[in-house]
């Protein structure tokens, strides 16, 4: 499945129709996002000052966001005084040239990937597969929809729209044979088939939850072991980072790595957290013989200063997905690329600009939920109501002609009382380009007074 | 309470939900407060706001800006949060960017004398409740606007239960309804599900009756449990007042 080429072919009401009545995927889904919703809470409240923790991580983003060159500059200054190589890439498509480029150079025919959103979003394994290279992907979610040829349904939980038994079905295919949909036995299959691919891979990729540019390095949030090894074992480690996801040094990072696991999993910390600095220095044991940071704009400068730049605040915990109603009972597939929720449907058409992508800003009711988790404090529903605003230049004459023709109307008192007396406000909404036939299929329409309020104050009948 | 208040009634009370409007001035003249409505409002702009049509709605709001501003009066009363939200947070941002920065000011000005209705009287000490009137168990449903960003979170309940009323609590509380506006109509599947885990939690909570301060909330929630014939009622809290009173 393509990461590169979404939304294609069907509308957000048809994704989101077809998913709002899979009762199955609605269980896992509430189930778990209940779960992450619950812990995070708690977490949270663990902390001694979380709003004060908040603000202060929101501004510490605005700041390096406003220095981004130059502290990105200082990361890969630092990461090549350390004998690491930069790319610095501009579109997916360079990111993935490099990354293949090197698989090439090294002869690797094996790749094993830690769990990175960003490679979901250029498809590198797509990339990396059309060089006649074996990608096994190594988090257990993401193994899973690899393995199913999905996508991610959520950033953090990947494979969080399948069930146990859905789990078993997917695993059983690859085991040949029916393996039970207990956790325990399901894990300890993926442990024995992963550590074969650990052990022949030649070549390791991750993601980058946070550069540190004062030091070079690069910091993996993990909770399943698999990124240590996939950054230590093979002969070569390529991390790919979003270039908003730097941070200037370790005191901001002792901020962030405070927030990120409570937003993410309710964990005060990962099970691990790896710190990497270059490729294995002289002396040392463990490590890989290169290191590679490939740092990928892909849309993000286009961000960077606009309207919507907090954006590139986001650290990518999925706190706003687990809390969103509307993600709640549609999943991610149905907002159509490899981001969703809330945080998915504000980025992806910043990052996308197409009249497909311009479409999720409508997947929210702007409840405000989302911001009210972040814990970087980005106003998610603001930003969508500016994405809306954005998509209004676009929208088509019919939809322009029908708000031109209400606001015409109910500018002048007597005229939006006319257009009451005649049933006009559900007409006149109908005029802008709605089916009504979307209130009526799930629901009985009110049934409207003979007499408004105002028609009864005027009367003096209130 | 203040001597004189003015009330909009906003567009749903005045069109859909006019019982409302009533209730919720009854209320107030209860407090001997003298009601004025002001000529020449119609609606806050909500709907062409959120849709993104900036002009459309600073048209709107500026005729009800207008109309609201000529009354000479301390307090407004609006009786739904998403409207007193509309007018308190964004009609200054809306002015803004449709570059009338004269408005805009109005506007804050005007906002701060705004008041949802339940927050208002929340403020006032407690009329006698009607002991004989019955209660049913009722869940209160939070509209979002109101909730975050008015930050008005207990008062609702507890005006309600001064009035006497039960409230239960819901596991869907502080969850949007699914209504949206215009979003209702758009992604009408995921919005009818939505309603559906509201109210499904009202009715696993025991409620009879689900009561809220936004009656757009309400259309859309009855509308959903007429279509499923779920047996709950559906009721401002102006009008649970004023049926206790």
């Amino acid at each position: 499945m393509s990461g590169t080429q979404p939304i294609r072919g069907t509308t957000l009401r048809e994704r989101t129709a077809k998913a709002a009545v899979d009762d199955r995927l609605r269980t896992s889904l509430r189930h778990a996002t209940d779960t992450f919703g619950e812990r995070m809470a708690d977490a949270r409240a663990g902390l001694g000052d979380p709003e004060g923790m908040r603000r202060l991580a929101r501004s510490v983003k605005a700041d390096v966001l406003r220095r981004l060159p130059e502290v990105l500059s200082r990361l890969a200054d630092q990461v090549q005084a350390r004998g690491g190589s930069v790319c610095w890439a501009s579109t997916a498509a360079e990111a993935n040239a490099y990354v293949t480029a090197v698989a090439a150079r090294i002869g690797a025919r094996h790749v094993v990937k830690s769990k990175s959103m960003a490679s979901e979003e250029i498809d590198l394994n797509g990339a990396l597969e059309a060089a006649g290279c074996e990608v096994t992907e190594t988090d257990l979610g993401e193994w899973i929809i690899q393995l199913a040829r999905e996508t991610p349904s959520h950033i953090i939980v990947p494979a969080i729209h399948r069930d146990r038994g859905q789990i078993a079905e997917v695993l059983s295919r690859v085991a040949g044979g029916e393996l039970a949909d207990v956790p325990e036995e399901l894990a300890a299959f993926a442990r024995q088939r992963l550590r074969e691919k650990f052990l022949a891979a030649d070549l390791g990729v991750s993601g980058v939850n946070f550069g540190i540019a004062e030091t070079g390095t690069c910091v993996l949030v993990t909770n399943e072991g698999n990124g240590r090894l996939v950054t230590a074992l093979p002969r070569v480690h390529v991390a790919l980072m979003g270039m908003e996801r730097v941070l200037d040094d370790w005191d901001q990072l002792d901020l962030f790595l405070a927030l990120l696991p409570r937003a993410a999993t309710g964990q005060a910390l990962t099970t691990y957290t790896s710190f990497i600095t270059g490729p294995r220095g002289a002396g040392e044991v463990d490590g890989p013989d290169e290191f590679h940071l490939v740092i990928l704009d892909n849309g993000r400068s286009e961000v960077l200063g606009s309207e919507f730049s907090e954006m590139l605040a986001c650290i990518r915990c999925g706190a706003c997905l687990n809390v969103c109603p509307v993600y709640r009972q549609v999943g991610g597939h149905a907002y159509g690329w490899v981001y969703s929720g809330p945080m998915g449907a504000v980025l992806t058409p910043l990052l996308l600009d197409t009249r497909e992508a311009e479409e999720l800003s409508q997947a929210s009711t702007l409840c405000g939920a989302c911001w009210q988790v972040c814990p970087v404090g980005i106003p998610l529903q603001d930003l969508l109501l500016g994405l809306r605003r954005r998509a209004a230049d676009h929208s088509g004459r019919m939809e322009r002609a029908g708000w031109r023709a209400w606001a015409a109307a109910w500018s002048r008192p007597a005229a939006y009382r006319a257009s009451l007396r005649a049933g006009g406000a559900v007409r006149g909404l109908a005029s802008m380009g709605v089916s009504f036939g979307g209130w009526g299929a799930g629901r009985e329409l009110p049934e409207l007074p003979r007499q408004g309020f105002r028609d009864l104050w005027e009367k003096g009948k209130v | 309470m203040p001597k004189r208040v003015a009330f909009f009634p906003t567009c749903v009370v005045d069109a859909v939900a006019p019982g409302v409007g009533v209730a919720a001035v009854r209320q107030l003249r209860r407090y001997d407060c003298e009601v004025e409505v002001p000529r020449g409002v119609t609606c806050c702009g909500q709907p062409a706001w959120n849709a993104g049509q900036v002009e459309a709605a600073a048209a709107v709001a500026a005729t009800t800006l207008a109309a609201l501003d000529a009354a000479e009066v301390e307090i407004i009363v609006v009786p739904a949060g998403s409207c007193a939200t509309m007018i308190r947070v964004f009609w200054p941002e809306l002015f803004h960017l449709s570059g009338d920065a004269e408005k805009s000011r109005r506007a804050r000005e005007l906002g701060a004398r705004v008041k949802e209705f339940s927050e208002l009287i929340a403020a006032q000490k407690p009329l006698a409740a009607n002991a004989g009137a019955r209660a049913e168990a009722t869940v209160y449903h939070h509209s979002c606007h109101m909730l975050r960003e008015l930050g008005i979170e207990e008062q609702p309940e507890e005006v309600l239960r001064r009035a006497g009323v039960e409230c239960r609590p819901s596991a869907s509380r502080g969850r949007c309804c699914g209504f949206g506006g215009l979003f209702s109509v758009k992604l009408p599947e995921a919005s009818v599900a939505m309603a559906d885990e509201i109210l499904d939690a009202a009715v696993a909570a025991g409620a009879r009756e689900v009561v809220s301060c936004d009656s757009s909330c309400l259309l859309h929630l009855s509308g959903r449990a007429a279509r499923r014939e779920i047996d709950l009622r559906f009721r401002h809290l102006a009008e649970v007042l004023e049926e206790r009173a």
